[in-house]
């Protein structure tokens, strides 16, 4: 029984970090833009909430616990929104193909993240451990005895508000037709480079509060070089799919991800290497998805009708 | 008229590369008043309606709308001035419910519920006599529901022009009478309809007065009251045209193709040809008329192997040679071809279909039979051969052989194609549309190409638009009508006019009386 | 007439709008490659001054030491070359059809967890030459199997090939774990260690004295083998056409479905002998690192040299000339060695926008009064 509580604890400390990544990219999708490059921004926003609270707290004398939050938080928006508008610019401006542009932008992310993160390690004394403990536990500040730090119910929210968005607004009906089929949504009178341009940042600002909570929250405040945001970024990915594209079900999704990650540590006689096969579970449970909801070709379930083609009126 | 004039177009032209799609039009658009606008395909009707949905900006000439010169950029300028048009593609998105793509694109009002929406909907919907369920998802409609559902789409957001493209194209008899009761609905609300079609008697139940569109330009207008089938058929077809094109007695024809009882579903499963029976002969060309989308495509792909037949139909191939008969249904083009079959088809999407726009003209003419060299490199250096000698003979324009086709105009592009189909030594070349968008001289170097082929004994079905050309070539000439046979003419003896009415009028009691042979 | 179009009216269109281009000449191409080029370095070059301080001309002396410093470090530079070409090489005909192999990592990761199994399993039984051929064989089996898979799903039920075959690396990824563990030696290092380290058995041999010779030699054969195949073979003939219209393969008689999945069979066993490469010519050990990202990289060399073998050669060369000098500079200037990452991606934004200028033109409207 306790073994199974602090499973769930575990599954819900993970599932916030994919989940975060989840949405952020539901979100770009559903605008037709398959945003290979969402572990880079994780990677992006993880860092840039660490150096800007490392930069905070060195810099005074008796960091207050309210600024560093905010000066993280701003440091994460702000870099992962730069990471969305690189990838907004070359796919729906210069048309540059998606695919290819997401991955350089991982790329890229996990060498500025890496770079710094490395370089912050040395600056903090060369031992390769740096920490924020004033902006860590600002973030664990939650509901009193529950372990969660806020982000944790953050990403709830913005879930919610993101379905809301999607199915209960006029804007969120003409993002979905900007990524179904842009010329009708054009010839409906909508802004097609507006609307990709905004879900796309918008959707990395959200993907990069993921690297946020796993800088800040999920690893307290440390940074190692080891790629596990990068893994993480990939699997928020196969959430994406697993969730067909609805962020409510991001919620459950990105716990039973959770509980799949960590299923092997409650089970018992697992060797270390059978540890690893349980591990894949999410990916091949997505795999399934994948195929399942082709055969069935149902048509709500797919992917956008035009995720990751760019858009030329003349085109037609 | 003593109606007001909703809109005056004047002077308007419109030019794609060198063709002309329209060449100063005139026209005034009364309201509480259907206009139809009648001309055969390529007259330039749909161009002439999309400058006023802001599909094309004209290159000449100015917009009245409401007697205040306009110009219309955009879709949404279009809306602005309240013309809604409704395109033969639809422009829905198919996963959203009818509601949803209703108000698609409309800026959010704060003070309208859900419900308010809805309500307005409904409203329109019972003004004119629709009936939809608007939580239907477009996916799950028929044609004819998501043409209704453009309708309402143009009328919740204030349409009072409204422009119709070939709206009975794809709808049922029961349909057609349904949508000319709204239409009847819209004219009482004094809101302005034109209807693009080429179906006289459509015309004749449904509009006040016709605008006839010949070539491009404006060929008059006339008040529905005044008018007939035959008086309309002859503004549209215009006087017949001396064109001169060389036609021989045909030789020693034998009967190559036997095409009994043929039908092919479409992608909605109604029938793009229907029961479709005829025979082509060696040593002939064999015309195919009929207003576009009548089946032309369905029918050439199911020759070639390229279209499922339903069961029952029947296409015979005999080698005039040997006299050998071998049944074609079944068969794949590659499988044709594995038979022996000299069989050639110039399709209509040249690039999509016929050729590889991104190879040179030596790729391409490796396309049909690069898989009967023996090894498994591929020897360049006939296909290269060939390309050059097409490329002498037809005068193909192109900086090189190895030039991707794709770059080259349409008219090379159309004899890098025939060229290539005649080059096999077919014993049945078919054409669809071979000469769209060509300039004079390139037209005759494909009809003289036919008239060679035919000479040499091959069975030549030449799928056309231009009825002049039709009946100066072609031997004989099939009419097409909703996919069904509706006459076989002898090409020398029969008239445009005659072609015309087959083509947009299925007589009782006509149908395959003709059929035959 | 086109001079009518633009004289009248024009006040009321948009300032200046964007056209396909029909052609561009090569060496304007070729110059707008080159300005990107430049301006990606310059670009890097400030980010390296703002972050480090440091010259930015030291830094790329350094790096090119660092790549061509000595006998060696070219040698490195060559063999780090031959993989990621491998790699590219093996893309090439599934991009060449429109199929987004986004799976090259866990292709390449299968090859290698084979070949890393022979050679623990048979080092001891076998001799070398035989273990090369076996290995040789069985990964790029385990590759086309993994190419296999999301292909016939493809060319049955269109399931989305980017995602599956980008989840596919991760099932792969988890394999490579699963082993490293069974393997694990010595216990508790985490690691597989270096297979047969004393015997070399199973080792690419040095030929002439080269221990990275054979790696060569190895993969300008495919490179030269899927150059031919690519534009002399019937398959590469029919590749083509598939990638450009499927209409127009089924009108010449191809058979679509079989195309793709022969296709990707190929593009995933050459994968697959890219691991091989990895584990039996370079690293002699396996590890989730073995691929290295290079399966991701390597679709951007494939990408941005449009599938022309040569070209991937010089795209393959000048990544990893980058990323050795970066590794150089990062112990220079007591740097991290990251930093390549972000050059490269630095540099890659540019090479990709540029592409735009090359396929698009911007016409200005002339402005009226």
């Amino acid at each position: 029984m306790d073994g199974l509580f602090t499973l769930i604890q575990s599954a819900i400390a993970f599932g916030t970090i994919i989940m975060f990544g989840c949405v952020g990219e539901t979100l770009s999708e559903k605008g037709g833009n398959l945003n290979l490059g969402v572990p880079g921004i994780m990677y992006l926003g993880g860092i840039a909430s660490l150096a800007g609270a490392y930069g905070y707290e060195n810099a005074v004398e008796n960091p207050s616990k309210v600024i560093a939050f905010i000066v993280a938080l701003v440091c994460a928006v702000a870099a992962s929104v730069f990471g969305g508008l690189i990838y907004s610019f070359l796919t729906i401006s210069l048309r540059a193909n998606q695919n290819v542009t997401g991955l350089t932008l991982t790329i890229f992310g996990s060498g500025v993240a890496n770079f710094f993160g490395g370089s912050l390690s040395k600056l903090a004394g060369g031992v390769g451990q740096i920490s924020v403990p004033v902006t860590s536990s600002a973030y664990k500040v939650g509901i009193p005895g529950v372990n969660f730090g806020i982000l944790v119910y953050v990403a709830i929210v913005v879930a919610f508000v993101a379905q809301y968005f999607l199915t209960g607004t006029r804007k969120g009906l003409n993002l979905r037709a900007v990524g179904e089929n842009p010329a009708t949504a054009d010839a409906a009178g909508v802004n097609i480079v507006k609307y990709k341009y905004l879900a796309t940042c918008i959707g990395a600002a959200i993907s990069g509060l993921g690297g946020l909570y796993y800088v800040m929250d999920y690893t307290k405040g440390t940074w190692a070089n080891d790629g596990s945001l990068e893994n993480l970024g990939w699997l928020a990915l196969a959430l994406v799919i697993f969730t067909m594209w609805k962020p409510l079900n991001a919620i459950w999704g990105a716990y039973v991800f959770g509980v799949l990650f960590w299923l092997y540590y409650y089970v018992p006689g697992l060797g270390r290497s059978s540890q690893e096969l349980f591990k894949m579970i999410p990916y091949v449970v997505t795999i399934i998805v994948l195929i399942i909801v082709s055969m069935r070709n149902k048509r709500e379930n797919q992917a956008p009708a035009s995720l990751g083609e760019a858009y030329f009126r003349e085109d037609r | 008229m003593n109606h007001d004039i909703a809109i005056k177009m004047v002077g308007v032209s419109k030019y794609f590369g060198e063709v002309v799609a329209n060449d100063k039009v005139n026209l005034e658009i009364y309201k509480g008043e259907i206009l139809a606008l009648l001309g055969e395909n390529g007259s330039g009707k749909t161009s002439l309606m999309n400058m006023l949905s802001g599909i094309y900006f004209p290159d000449e000439g100015q917009i009245y709308v409401n007697g205040k010169e306009v110009s219309i950029r955009s879709p949404k300028d279009a809306f602005d001035l309240k013309i809604g048009m409704i395109h033969q593609h639809f422009k829905l998105v198919d996963i959203f419910s009818a509601a949803e793509n209703i108000v698609l694109g409309l800026p959010a009002d704060r003070k309208k519920s859900k419900k308010d929406v809805i309500a307005g909907i409904n409203d329109v919907c019972d003004t004119y006599g629709f009936e939809m369920d608007l939580n239907k998802k477009v996916y799950d409609m028929s044609v004819s529901e998501k043409q209704t559902l453009e309708i309402i789409k143009a009328l919740y957001r204030g349409a009072d022009i409204l422009i119709l493209d070939e709206p009975t194209a794809v709808l049922t008899p029961q349909e057609v009478e349904k949508l000319f009761n709204v239409m009847d609905n819209m004219r009482k609300n004094n809101k302005a309809v034109v209807i693009i079609t080429h179906k006289l008697h459509e015309v004749l139940s449904i509009s006040d007065r016709v605008a006839i569109l010949r070539k491009g330009s404006f060929a008059g207008e006339v008040a529905t009251a005044k008018a007939n089938e035959q008086m309309l058929t002859e503004m549209m077809v215009g006087e017949k045209i001396e064109l001169n094109i060389e036609r021989s007695e045909p030789q020693n024809s034998k009967k190559v193709l036997d095409i009994k009882h043929v039908t092919c579903l479409n992608q909605y499963g109604m029938p793009a040809i229907d029961d479709v029976s005829f025979e082509v002969y060696s040593g002939e060309i064999l015309g195919i008329a009929g207003i576009s989308g009548c089946g032309q495509k369905e029918l050439l792909e199911a020759i070639a192997g390229l279209q499922e037949v339903s069961e029952g139909g029947q296409i015979i191939f005999t080698d005039p040679d040997t006299g050998h008969d071998e049944e074609l249904i079944g068969m794949n083009p590659r499988a044709i071809k594995e038979k022996g079959i000299a069989l050639s088809f110039v399709p209509e999407d040249r690039l999509g279909m016929g050729l590889v726009g991104s190879m040179g003209m030596t790729g391409n003419m490796m396309l049909k039979n690069y898989r009967e060299q023996s090894k498994v490199f591929i020897d360049r250096s006939s296909a290269d051969e060939l390309a050059n000698k097409i490329k002498e003979e037809l005068g193909v324009v192109t900086p090189g052989v190895d030039t991707p086709v794709g770059r080259l105009s349409g008219g090379n592009v159309q004899k890098v194609l025939v060229g290539r189909e005649i080059a096999a030594s077919p014993k049945v070349l078919m054409t669809a549309y071979a000469v769209r968008g060509l300039d004079i001289n390139t037209s005759y170097t494909i009809y003289n190409l036919l008239n060679e082929q035919k000479k040499k004994g091959v069975a030549v079905i030449y799928v056309g638009e231009d009825l002049d050309v039709l009946v100066e070539l072609c031997d004989r000439i099939l009419v097409l009508c909703d996919g069904k046979v509706n006459a076989i003419f002898d090409g020398r003896n029969v008239t445009k006019d005659e072609i015309g009415l087959k083509m947009t009028y299925i007589g009782k009691g006509d149908v395959q009386k003709n059929g035959q042979k | 007439m086109d001079k009518n179009n633009v004289s009248i009216n024009h006040v009321r269109e948009p300032l200046f709008h964007i056209a396909k281009r029909d052609r561009i000449a090569k060496p304007k191409a070729y110059a707008i490659r080159t300005v990107a080029i430049l301006l990606s370095l310059i670009v890097s070059a400030i980010v390296i001054v703002c972050i480090t301080g440091l010259n930015p001309l030291d830094v790329y002396v350094s790096m090119f030491k660092g790549a061509f410093g000595s006998n060696r470090r070219i040698w490195i530079t060559i063999r780090d070359t031959m993989v990621l070409l491998c790699i590219s090489v093996a893309l090439a005909p599934a991009f060449k059809m429109k199929f987004w192999n986004i799976g090259a990592e866990g292709q390449v990761l299968v090859g290698g967890i084979v070949t890393a199994g022979i050679m623990i399993y048979f080092g001891e039984a076998l001799p070398t030459p035989l273990l090369l051929v076996i290995m040789l064989g069985s990964s790029i089996v385990v590759g086309a199997i993994w190419g296999l898979i999301p292909a016939v799903f493809k060319a049955y039920f269109n399931t989305n090939e980017t995602l599956f075959t980008l989840m596919m690396n991760y099932v792969a990824i988890q394999f490579t774990s699963f082993f490293v563990a069974k393997w694990e030696n010595p216990f508790g290092s985490n690691s597989v260690g270096i297979i047969n380290s004393r015997t070399k058995s199973g080792w690419f041999p040095a030929i002439a004295g080269q221990q990275y010779l054979l790696n060569v030699i190895v993969v300008a054969i495919i490179t030269i083998g899927i150059y031919f195949y690519m534009r002399k073979s019937k398959q590469g003939y029919e590749i083509s056409v598939v990638g450009e219209s499927e209409n127009t393969a089924k009108y010449a008689g191809i058979n679509v479905k079989w195309v793709i999945i022969r296709t990707m069979v190929i593009s995933g066993a050459l994968c697959g002998l890219a691991g091989f490469i990895a584990v039996s010519g370079v690293d002699h050990t396996i590890s989730t690192g073995t691929a290295g990202g290079r399966g991701f990289t390597a679709i951007i060399v494939a990408w941005m040299s449009k599938f022309n073998a040569f070209v991937m050669l010089a795209v393959s060369f000048f990544l990893v000339f980058l990323d050795q000098g970066a590794k150089e500079i990062a112990s220079n200037f007591n740097l991290n060695e990251y930093a390549s990452e972000m050059v490269t991606g630095i540099i890659l934004f540019f090479i990709l926008g540029c592409e735009f200028f090359i396929n698009y033109k911007i016409i200005k409207r002339r402005e009226d009064k």
